[in-house]
């Protein structure tokens, strides 16, 4: 019984996240934001965070509170566009002003370059932004005829991530559309913290896990 | 008679789905494109989350927070469908596995060029979602939108003059007065609203226009917008 990922607490769980760290959130279209977490990181208020969310302005996800609070250096996302017509995300607010850095990329770009860190790879081609602004100042190869944009890898020192399931390994797995971008981010960080549903006392079926435990550190069960 | 509406619009487009097929809408008009894809056709409809094979709207007693599409609507799964993350979701855009995507654009070039992600809307921050992996890489790219802007000006131009979503992707347009394929002599105009004559229709586009040998009527059912 050496393996036990679960954390008492979400303190506990977001605990050792510090000043300047780049922290990747989980989460699209109101499924798989791990928001029980990311009220633990607010409340452990580390500065200067680079975080790597794919919308920094997604009305369901608690991403707004940490930018607020002024803990967030610059985002790395795919949308960064409010959706409150009479007014501004508490991002766009930032931004306006220049106090926040933004690195938007298309949203399967954001992806691979989260995956492709956590496959060891450091660089990759795109066809995606060929001829756009997007791939303003980024080296283009032709391969075969076509022309492909050279993006770079985005590895993490955390994330916060949501699913379904877990067991005392570490083993993931994820309703519905939750899954998203859970398993890449959590390939990519160095500190990977699951915030879960339910936990099984018995393991999960191999054949059923949808994200090793390997790639999972800590392990908070906050319930639906 | 009147321009389209987005509903007839979306059953146009409908009308040239083909059964079999694994198609990706985009927000907005497009996902109602849905609707009017025949019953009784498999078409596998991707959605960039990582849904593949989404159903219709689930109604409000079958909704689950976790189970929704890219535009964030609460959706049921057809028969067949699988769940996959985001880097699997785009490795199949990227890798060519959509046989179609359709989406909404701002403007559309006589070489294929689209725009649909930045309209320079001041103090909003950008967002770019799918679109670029999409446009870039699907088989076949094809644009619904309005013919002309809300003042009158032309959508489909020369050359674009918004930020670009991806260079000569577009191959066919659906518009509420028209529809047109892209080819390498520019745009080629299949259907035409009865009423519309072609100098008028050259009149409210941006780029020189020719008409296919078997140009006809675009006729569309009497579809009404549901009350707002």
């Amino acid at each position: 019984m050496a393996i036990e990922k679960r954390r008492a607490t979400a303190a506990e769980a977001v605990a050792g996240i510090g000043d300047g760290a780049t922290v990747m959130l989980s989460g699209f279209a109101g499924a798989g934001f791990a928001n029980r977490l990311v009220g633990a990181l607010r409340e452990l208020g580390p500065r200067n965070l680079t975080l790597v969310v794919n919308s920094a302005t997604h009305r369901l996800s608690n991403t707004h509170e940490l930018i607020a609070a002024g803990m967030v250096r610059k985002v790395i996302c795919s949308a960064a566009r409010g959706h409150d017509k009479s007014g501004l995300s508490a991002f766009e607010e930032l931004y306006k002003e220049g106090r926040i850095e933004l690195e938007v990329l298309p949203q399967g770009t954001f992806v691979e370059s989260i995956r492709a860190a956590g496959a060891g790879i450091p660089a990759y081609f795109t066809p995606t932004a060929f001829g756009t602004d997007l791939a303003a100042g980024k080296e283009v190869r032709n391969f075969d005829g076509r022309d492909y944009v050279l993006e770079k890898s985005i590895p993490g020192d955390a994330a916060l991530i949501r699913a379904d399931l877990a067991d005392r390994w570490g083993n993931l797995t994820f309703r519905h559309a939750q899954m998203n971008f859970g398993p890449a981010m959590a390939t990519a960080s160095k500190l990977v913290v699951a915030e879960v549903r339910a936990f099984s006392d018995t393991p999960i079926p191999p054949e059923q896990v949808m994200l090793s435990g390997v790639f999972v550190d800590r392990i908070l069960v906050a319930g639906a | 008679m009147k321009p389209l509406n987005r509903l007839q619009m979306a059953w146009r487009v409908g009308q040239d789905i083909e059964d079999g097929t694994v198609v990706n809408l985009g927000l907005g008009m497009p996902v109602g494109v849905s609707d009017y894809v025949p019953h009784d056709y498999d078409v596998v409809v991707q959605s960039e989350n990582g849904i593949i094979g989404v159903g219709p709207l689930a109604s409000a007693n079958a909704a689950d927070s976790d189970l929704v599409d890219a535009g964030s609507r609460k959706v049921t799964l057809r028969a067949g469908a699988t769940i996959i993350d985001s880097a699997a979701s785009f490795a199949m855009i990227r890798g060519g596995h959509i046989d179609v995507t359709i989406l909404g654009a701002f403007e559309v070039a006589s070489n294929g060029d689209l725009a649909n992600w930045d309209n320079r809307i001041p103090d909003k921050g950008p967002l770019v979602g799918g679109a670029m992996d999409l446009a870039a890489s699907a088989r076949a790219v094809w644009v619904m939108m309005e013919h002309n802007t809300r003042k009158g000006g032309p959508r489909l131009l020369e050359a674009c003059t918004l930020p670009l979503t991806a260079v000569r992707c577009v191959k066919r347009v659906y518009t509420d007065i028209a529809v047109l394929s892209v080819t390498p002599q520019g745009f080629l105009v299949h259907e035409i609203l009865p009423g519309i004559s072609r100098e008028e229709l050259q009149r409210r586009t941006g780029a020189p226009l020719t008409f296919a040998p078997d140009c006809k009527d675009l006729v569309t059912p009497d579809i009404a917008l549901p009350e707002a």
